[in-house]
């Protein structure tokens, strides 16, 4: 316990990865660190191609079949990208939210069980509960919801509907969380929910958020990335970005020059 | 003067109507800085729909009445009074003096018509003249009227507007009428129908035989059953059972796996299958598939297996449906908003998994509505049961036996020697009009359940 104190220690890094669509260039040499315990917040104006790096963290864009991703992605020290890894196992071990709220069409007990059914995470049914349950739990919406766990997930309140995203995200137990702008489509009190819930999951999950907030990234992350134009222009602890950016361009977007 | 002269005459007097009041509105134009309402075209086009378009409406109707006022004529004239009474001889006598005034045939059975033939041709010149000259007084009367309206400050523009509104809801309404009005014949033969054969032996008798009607009870052989389920078991069981499957896989793989250019080149192949007129369809199914199912029913020990079965026309009529139900599914598959399936697949499910948990059970409601009109329309179809299905309505669920369905009884019905009153015709129009009815509710249902599913995701 005393030394993980001191020593982060590293599940995903990215090295000199860029991605195109077809001749367009949308990512250029982007080289990251992200540590097991910590929440990474990417920001930077539209366009800069901060969500289509979060997607090649779980390989969201092999879906798009212009996409062509270079460069070595790693987790725990294997190469997500190599031909023997599977894009099943490792979006069970790095999930995803949306920036628009998708539960699918279904019951609230059913969007949390997807993921543990299609991964076979669960014999009886007793223990498909367990695991509802627990998600929900720690995602905040247990106490809402336990009452109307057969309506339908898209009954809820956008907010709530995140959160049962996010539900339904941890239900498969990941090591990695991705969000992709996952306040965008709220109010700022379901906001306020969602990034409490960021801070109580830390440390259990490594997460990384994409975010148009620069508040919120100076809330929720530890480590934080400007990108611009499809560059990482600089990485490093949130306080310091924040507060003394190295480079001009980070210091006139955080300080509303330009974004 | 000929009707065709007339209509170029009044289009002619619209035509020099549009020119002059364009003139004219370009000369109060011009040199003034005033701003207009109305272009001078819009002044020109306001003359001219006054200078032609009440003589046209006149001419349609006159085109309806005049035939009878032209006869009314003939009959004052005293070698009408020779006529037989109303009846069938009377009629041909009249029609036959027609054709002779009009120079349309030169020998005449009936002695009389030749006598009528010259009042016939003098009743028919001075009633084209008359209409010639109301046609012309009303063209010059309304193009004066409103050849005197164009000023700077009239707004012709709205004016045009309001007559083009017109002209389009005039369009609709044809349609809407013209439904209005077959639904009222179908409505009417049916009730004439329904008097000499009880509705509920009609609806519930399982005895079909049209071609032997005895005459004290004709509803004992006139019981619709075995057409409603011959028609149900091809198009909505054996029909579907082909085209809800191929339909749906094909979909799916054009939505979700097929390359762009795969599917750039397959779906307008796939939608070839529906202009493929339903006639080709018939040979197909009468020709080819039906001895096929025969000889296939005979090699697994059905000796007594129809070459007119259920299944041969069942089945090519499920294989027209296909890219029907093919582009419904496609629509409402892609209609479900790509984040769930992105959802989906970030949670590690694979492309079935997704299409199999999520984008089927959301795009159901679609599918659904699809696979309704597709059945709509396989048991409103004709010519393929027409070709491949048999005559004889019989009550069976083996699917090799021959059966028959509503529209090949309406064809056989309504075909060779037939008195137009007799219970065996009347019932091609009872039959019509429950097929209308059950089509009618299919899509209603249909439309429904589509729109609302729609509307979930909008």
């Amino acid at each position: 316990m005393t030394k993980s104190l001191k020593m982060p220690i590293l599940k995903m890094t990215a090295r000199n990865v860029s991605v195109a669509y077809g001749s367009k260039i949308a990512i250029n040499n982007v080289s990251i660190d992200v540590d097991q315990d910590e929440v990474v917040a990417f920001i930077g104006p539209s366009g800069c191609g901060k969500s289509t790096f979060l997607r090649t963290l779980n390989r969201m864009n092999d879906t798009v079949a212009s996409a062509r991703v270079t460069g070595e992605i790693k987790l725990d020290g294997q190469d997500i990208y190599s031909p023997d890894m599977d894009v099943v196992q490792l979006r069970a071990r790095v999930g995803m939210v949306f920036q628009k709220p998708n539960p699918f069409p279904k019951s609230i007990y059913e969007n949390v069980a997807y993921g543990p059914r299609i991964h076979g995470l669960a014999g009886a049914k007793a223990d498909l509960d367990r695991i509802v349950e627990k998600s929900l739990r720690r995602a905040g919406l247990w106490d809402e919801v336990k009452d109307r766990l057969s309506d339908s997930g898209t009954a809820l309140s956008g907010g709530q509907q995140q959160r049962l995203c996010i539900a339904r995200a941890i239900a498969v137990d990941p090591e990695v969380i991705l969000m992709d702008e996952p306040c965008s489509a709220l109010d700022p009190i379901a906001t306020a929910k969602i990034e409490e819930l960021i801070h109580e999951l830390r440390g259990r999950y490594a997460m990384v958020i994409v975010t148009h907030n620069m508040q919120q990234a100076a809330r929720v992350s530890q480590k934080t990335a400007f990108f611009h134009l499809g560059s990482l222009v600089e990485y490093g602890n949130t306080s310091d970005i924040f507060t003394n950016p190295r480079e001009e361009r980070t210091k006139d977007y955080i300080t509303g020059r330009y974004g | 003067m000929s009707a065709i002269a007339l209509l170029f005459l009044v289009l002619g007097l619209g035509l020099i109507g549009w020119l002059t009041a364009r003139v004219r509105a370009t000369r109060f134009r011009a040199g003034s800085t005033v701003r207009f309402s109305s272009l001078p075209s819009h002044h020109g086009w306001f003359v001219a729909l006054w200078t032609a378009v009440p003589p046209l409406i006149f001419l349609v109707i006159w085109s309806m009445t005049s035939p009878a006022l032209v006869t009314d004529t003939v009959l004052s004239t005293p070698a009408a009074m020779q006529l037989p009474p109303p009846g069938f001889d009377r009629a041909s006598i009249l029609s036959e003096a027609r054709s002779l005034a009009e120079g349309r045939s030169f020998g005449a059975f009936h002695g009389l018509s030749r006598t009528l033939a010259p009042s016939y041709a003098a009743a028919q010149t001075r009633y084209d003249w008359i209409a010639t000259a109301l046609a012309l007084l009303l063209a010059f009367a309304g193009g004066a009227f409103a050849f005197t309206r164009v000023k700077p400050g009239f707004g012709a523009r709205t004016q045009v507007e309001r007559v083009v509104m017109l002209m389009l809801l005039g369009a609709s309404l044809i349609a809407i009428l013209t439904t209005v009005g077959i639904v009222a014949s179908l409505l009417y033969e049916s009730a004439r129908f329904f008097h000499v054969v009880p509705i509920t032996d009609f609806l519930f008798g399982t005895h079909w035989s049209p071609q032997v009607i005895d005459g004290r009870d004709p509803g004992a052989s006139l019981g619709a059953v075995p057409l409603f389920w011959g028609t149900f078991f091809i198009g909505a069981v054996i029909a579907m059972i082909v085209a809800i499957p191929f339909g749906l896989m094909s979909a799916i793989y054009l939505t979700q796996y097929a390359a762009p250019t795969t599917r750039k080149w397959m779906k307008p192949i796939l939608e070839m299958l529906a202009g493929v007129p339903t006639v080709v369809y018939g040979y197909f199914a009468a020709l080819t598939v039906a001895p096929a199912v025969r000889d296939f029913a005979v090699s697994i020990g059905i000796s007594w297996a129809s070459s007119e079965s259920a299944l041969a026309a069942g089945l090519v009529m499920g294989i027209m449906i296909i890219p029907f139900v093919s582009s419904m599914a496609d629509d409402s598959i892609a209609a479900v908003p790509s984040s769930m399936r992105d959802g989906s697949l970030a949670m590690g499910a694979t492309s079935s998994e997704t299409i199999r948990r999520v984008l089927l059970p959301a795009a159901l409601p679609g599918v659904v509505g699809g696979v309704l009109l597709a059945v709509s329309r396989a048991i409103g179809e004709t010519m393929i049961v027409v070709m491949a299905a048999s005559g004889v309505a019989t009550l069976t669920l083996n699917p090799f036996a021959s059966t028959t369905t509503v529209t090949k009884q309406i064809v056989d019905l309504l075909t060779g020697e037939a008195e137009f009153d007799s219970p065996k015709t009347l019932a091609a129009f009872a039959l019509g009009l429950t097929l209308f009815v059950v089509t009618l509710l299919l899509n209603i249902v249909a439309l429904r359940v589509v729109k609302r599913y729609r509307e979930a995701y909008e």
